[in-house]
């Protein structure tokens, strides 16, 4: 009778774990579906880069209020997560509280800050919501804030301040029945949870059984299930993107946008020059110069797109958004993610070769791309260190390249610089001029 | 012609067996434009006045391939950066100097990996180590004194490449009051013409973003903004004109505000 329990406490972890990876196995196949990229910077000044961006969340103080909720939020998961050791060893073991014995009066205080912690992140979460909700604050709207992404966001609260609820429950009912169960060991005080005591005393013991046993399985399901929600497409991915996003990010100045290698070595030719990378392109590889899909972009610009967390502080930064057209940072990230997550689903049903007719750019319209200023205050804004920019410029140069496809006035200015070596109309004699009037 | 409007050129230098110790990159914008081009004699001004060894690059000078390659053609920008690196190696250049923000970031940023490695310096750096060293001074009445003075960050120079206290320092000089707009620094809002946009007209909207960026000067009630950049120049310029402030506020360059404060 006892082993049941057990038992099916063990098949679902398994499940879990199951679904986990395989969700988690998609993921890192969409993500190796880009080209090749490789951060200039060193392995020290990565792991620098991550521990203060990631770890130490450097740019969300931009915004003090949200920074500090966020922190707890944070903590809290990363904190209260220690006692999931506990709930699953028990789970497998059969045991009630198994560190409780070894910890001594070591182990109330533990439980206590965890305690803190679940509240603190019932809080914020709390807050979140409100500001979503009913403060509607204006970051939290736009175009590509559609009934998934706003459902998607306030599920995660709410998941998130139910799995707390149920973690001090768990701890309320299992303190009352402490002394009147034999199972239930004594443990010494918990200090938030027992706030819950008086509106659990009145019950009976059968019954504070069930509530403990119920709290304590909606946690470690809770847990599950939301591990699993995270990892099957959930803006919620940031927690864990977010260090390798910010491990593997482009430590160069932010203005610097790549020289395309495959252009390189033609102008040299072109030139008379003699090519300074002599390594020989695969004539079998389909040259493509920019980004008509998801493919043409590197594996670290698909990496951000599932790093992003539809936040909007992109957005709310962008000078085109600002005035009223049509680029938004967050939907190129969103739009990225959704057509590579199509991509991936293709590929894995139809083969490499299956074509759908579609490209990144039935997602994202030329008049989104044209309206970027590559002010890079998208990227300066992203706490996760995110590029809509080089996504945008790889998108343009596939029009302007391949399709010869740029606004008029764009192609006067192209061969302004051709003819002329200024992007406007002036003969290259007259370039001097400007000193005659000294 | 006096001393202070000579304009050394590379080629002449070389000519006469003399050598120079950095080369003043003007740029398109400083070379065509009419607002531009004083902002390139301010600065001149300013390099034959402390007797500063440089020369400029006259018709041998070349775009950079910038808007090109922001728009997205790669090819036009890499055929321009080349061709312009083997004038550069041509006359041994090591630092160039410009009053340019996207010339800046190209050449400082985009030029090594295709053989162009040289010391690259903003005119507001440029002016701010003169400063520090004491051959720029503050003057006692300048034509700026008190006035209230706003900066607006080039995104080029802020963001891309990290540049913010140079140009408010260069600012100081002046003995004015700075008065900051609300985005400012990091969070500098653009003026509307990087990407390429100065090439093209804005998307579709329901404001320009040089409007919106020209009423946040506005603001501040300051009666001078200081660039450092010219497209930001234009940008400003046209707002000021579109909000019919011209009488009430100016937009000029930082080496225009030295160089009026120096009598220049």
């Amino acid at each position: 009778m006892h082993i049941l329990p057990q038992l099916i406490f063990a098949v679902l972890l398994a499940v879990a774990a199951y679904f986990i990876f395989r969700s988690i196995s998609k993921i890192r196949f969409n993500i190796l579906l880009g080209k090749s990229y490789e951060p200039s910077s060193s392995i020290p000044e990565r792991w620098a880069n991550m521990t203060l961006t990631a770890l130490g969340q450097r740019k969300m103080f931009k915004k003090p209020l949200p920074a500090v909720l966020h922190l707890f939020v944070y903590l809290g998961f990363l904190i209260v997560n220690v006692e999931m050791l506990e709930i699953a060893l028990d789970g497998l073991l059969g045991t009630h509280r198994l560190f409780s014995a070894p910890l001594g009066s070591f182990y109330p205080f533990i439980i206590n800050v965890f305690e803190f912690f679940a509240v603190t992140v019932i809080i914020a979460c709390a807050v979140f919501l409100i500001r979503r909700n009913i403060i509607h604050v204006k970051r939290f709207s736009g175009k590509e804030m559609t009934k998934w992404p706003t459902l998607d966001a306030n599920l995660i609260l709410i998941m998130e301040i139910a799995l707390m609820m149920a973690f001090l429950t768990m701890n309320a009912s299992d303190k009352l029945l402490q002394g009147r169960h034999e199972h239930y060991i004594a443990t010494g005080n918990f200090f938030f949870s027992s706030l819950l005591t008086p509106l659990l005393s009145s019950l009976s013991v059968g019954a504070l059984v069930v509530l403990e046993r119920s709290a304590w399985w909606l946690h470690i399901m809770g847990v599950m299930f939301f591990a699993n929600y995270v990892f099957y497409n959930s803006k919620h991915l940031h927690i864990f993107f977010a260090f390798l996003n910010t491990y593997y990010a482009r430590l160069i100045p932010q203005g610097e946008i790549d020289n395309m290698a495959s252009v390189t070595k033609e102008v040299q030719l072109m030139l008379g020059l003699t090519p300074t990378n002599t390594t020989p392109t695969d004539p079998a590889a389909p040259m493509r110069f920019g980004a008509k899909d998801v493919q043409d972009l590197t594996w670290k610009n698909l990496m951000d797109a599932y790093s992003c967390t539809e936040c909007g502080r992109c957005t709310e930064q962008c000078p085109a958004n600002i005035t009223g057209k049509l680029l938004s940072p967050r939907k190129i990230m969103m739009d990225t993610r959704d057509r590579l997550v199509e991509v991936g689903e293709n590929i894995r049903q139809h083969g490499k070769d299956f074509q759908d007719n579609k490209s990144l750019f039935d997602y994202i319209s030329e008049e989104e791309i044209l309206a970027c200023t590559t002010c890079n205050a998208c990227v300066e804004a992203c706490p996760v260190q995110i590029s809509p920019v080089e996504i945008i410029v790889q998108m343009r140069r596939y029009k302007v390249m391949e399709e010869s496809k740029a606004p008029g006035s764009w192609n006067a200015m192209f061969s302004n610089i051709e003819n002329n070596f200024a992007p406007w109309k002036f003969s290259p004699s007259d370039r001097f001029n400007w000193s005659d009037k000294l | 012609m006096s001393e202070l409007n000579k304009v050394p050129v590379a080629a002449e230098l070389l000519a006469q067996g003399k050598s120079f110790d950095v080369l003043f990159w003007v740029g398109c914008a400083g070379s065509f434009d009419e607002r531009a081009k004083s902002v390139t004699r301010s600065f001149v001004k300013i390099l034959n006045h402390l007797n500063i060894s440089y020369a400029v690059l006259g018709t041998e000078e070349s775009c950079t391939g910038d808007p090109a390659k922001r728009a997205g053609n790669e090819f036009l920008f890499q055929m321009q950066a080349m061709s312009n690196i083997q004038v550069l190696n041509g006359y041994g250049v090591k630092r160039i100097v410009t009053t340019c923000p996207h010339c800046f970031n190209t050449l400082k940023n985009e030029y090594p990996s295709l053989g162009g490695n040289y010391e690259l310096m903003h005119h507001s750096t440029f002016l701010q180590e003169l400063i520090d060293k004491g051959q720029l001074k503050m003057k006692e009445s300048g034509s700026f004194k008190g006035q209230k003075i706003t900066y607006h960050d080039s995104c080029y120079l802020g963001r891309a490449n990290g540049i913010y206290e140079a140009p408010r320092k260069v600012l100081e000089v002046l003995d004015a009051d700075l008065v900051e707009m609300k985005r400012c620094k990091t969070k500098g809002l653009c003026c509307g013409a990087g990407g390429g946009q100065m090439f093209k007209e804005p998307e579709k909207g329901n404001k320009d973003i040089n409007v919106e960026r020209t009423e946040e000067a506005l603001s501040t009630g300051a009666t001078v903004i200081a660039a450092a950049c010219p497209f930001c120049m234009t940008m400003l310029t046209d707002g000021v004109k579109n909000k019919e402030k011209e009488s009430s506020i100016k937009v000029f360059d930082l080496a225009e505000l030295i160089a009026k404060n120096e009598g220049l």
